[in-house]
């Protein structure tokens, strides 16, 4: 590791994550047991997919008998947010070597994008060997908590109170990442368009209503900004 | 499950994630954005997330949909937690003490 003091602040950062990440992989867990998945079935789905929002949409699907093809499009489309991490993290990360930006791509995730663009933005000194190896560090603990927490969501499902309202772990992962990005006027703005084009937007199939939504809402945040210029 | 090609699905979802994934950063790559569409990209998470939340606080499936108090006021409070004290973890953490309470006294 050529960039130790970075990794480890990613280390440190991604690491009070398993609080988040262990329960909601753990619901994960559930669900899928629950729903009829076999083990190594609910397994792969968190090792490989890695996106709790769209593995409970496949999920949930196959319960109310969707067609396969509908399935696969509906938990993809919740994914597409993920290409536009991925064009934010292009200004940071572009010019790392290609390995390293193929096993980030297959790291970038909710948690490691939030706590990433924070950091770049608050070093804007860092080299992109500094970035790498602190997204790299935000990995290490974030990615074995999902999959550990499924893991044991998946084999202590059943002991699980139904009176706990475990469906709210997904929301709630999701809500505390939000609050600390409202940092100036125009992240308000497009945070409020997301929310409102979102409801109004719920009617288009395949969950593509959020992703209009999440262009609508970067429109309005650039305007914005541009505006305050 | 039954009659659904499970693998097949995993397989599918993790492939085309991962080319979702890693469309920009490996493709695009070292090349330069113009500004505009850097103006944009940084209202990402807010654009995104957000939108993704608000459907599953206000009508949730576990109540059938209906408006729930105790997970409204969760949300509100991991919310507000969160933009005062500008750390996702006590956000998270308030936002289920929260959910634990009310869903207690109501």
């Amino acid at each position: 590791m050529t960039h130790p003091a970075p990794f480890r602040k990613g280390v440190a950062d991604g690491l009070p994550f398993l609080i988040v990440m262990l329960p909601f992989g753990a619901l994960f867990g559930v669900l899928g047991t629950e729903a009829g998945l076999a083990l190594p079935q609910v397994m792969a789905f968190s090792a490989l997919v890695i996106a709790g929002a769209s593995q409970f949409t496949a999920i949930q699907l196959m319960e109310q008998g969707a067609p396969t093809l509908i399935v696969i499009a509906s938990a993809l489309a919740v994914n597409l947010r993920m290409a536009m991490y991925s064009a934010a993290l292009v200004p940071h990360l572009g010019t790392a070597p290609g390995w390293q930006r193929a096993i980030g791509a297959y790291l970038l995730v909710d948690q490691t994008y939030a706590l990433s663009q924070a950091a770049f933005e608050a070093r804007p000194a860092w080299s992109t060997g500094d970035r790498m190896a602190y997204f790299a560090g935000t990995a290490l603990p974030v990615f074995p908590g999902w999959v550990g927490g499924t893991l044991a969501g998946a084999v202590l499902g059943a002991r699980v109170p139904a009176t706990w309202p475990l469906d709210f772990v997904l929301p709630l992962a999701f809500l505390a990442l939000i609050g600390p990005m409202l940092r100036r006027p125009p992240h308000m703005v497009a945070a409020f368009v997301s929310v409102v084009a979102a409801l109004g937007l719920v009617w288009v199939p395949w969950n593509l209503g959020l992703i209009l939504a999440a262009m609508l809402a970067m429109a309005a945040g650039a305007e914005v900004e541009r505006r305050m210029a | 499950m039954n009659g659904y090609p499970v693998w097949a699905i995993i397989a599918a979802l993790g492939a085309a994630t991962y080319l979702v994934r890693y469309a920009f950063l490996g493709l695009v790559g070292d090349r330069p954005l113009p500004p505009w569409v850097m103006r944009h990209l940084r209202y990402t998470g807010v654009a995104v997330l957000p939108g993704l939340v608000a459907p599953l606080v206000l009508w949730p499936d576990a109540t059938g949909g209906a408006p729930d108090a105790a997970r409204l006021v969760a949300a509100a409070v991991a919310l507000g937690v969160g933009m005062w004290r500008r750390d996702v973890i006590q956000a998270a953490l308030a936002g289920a003490l929260a959910l634990w309470a009310v869903g207690a006294v109501v």
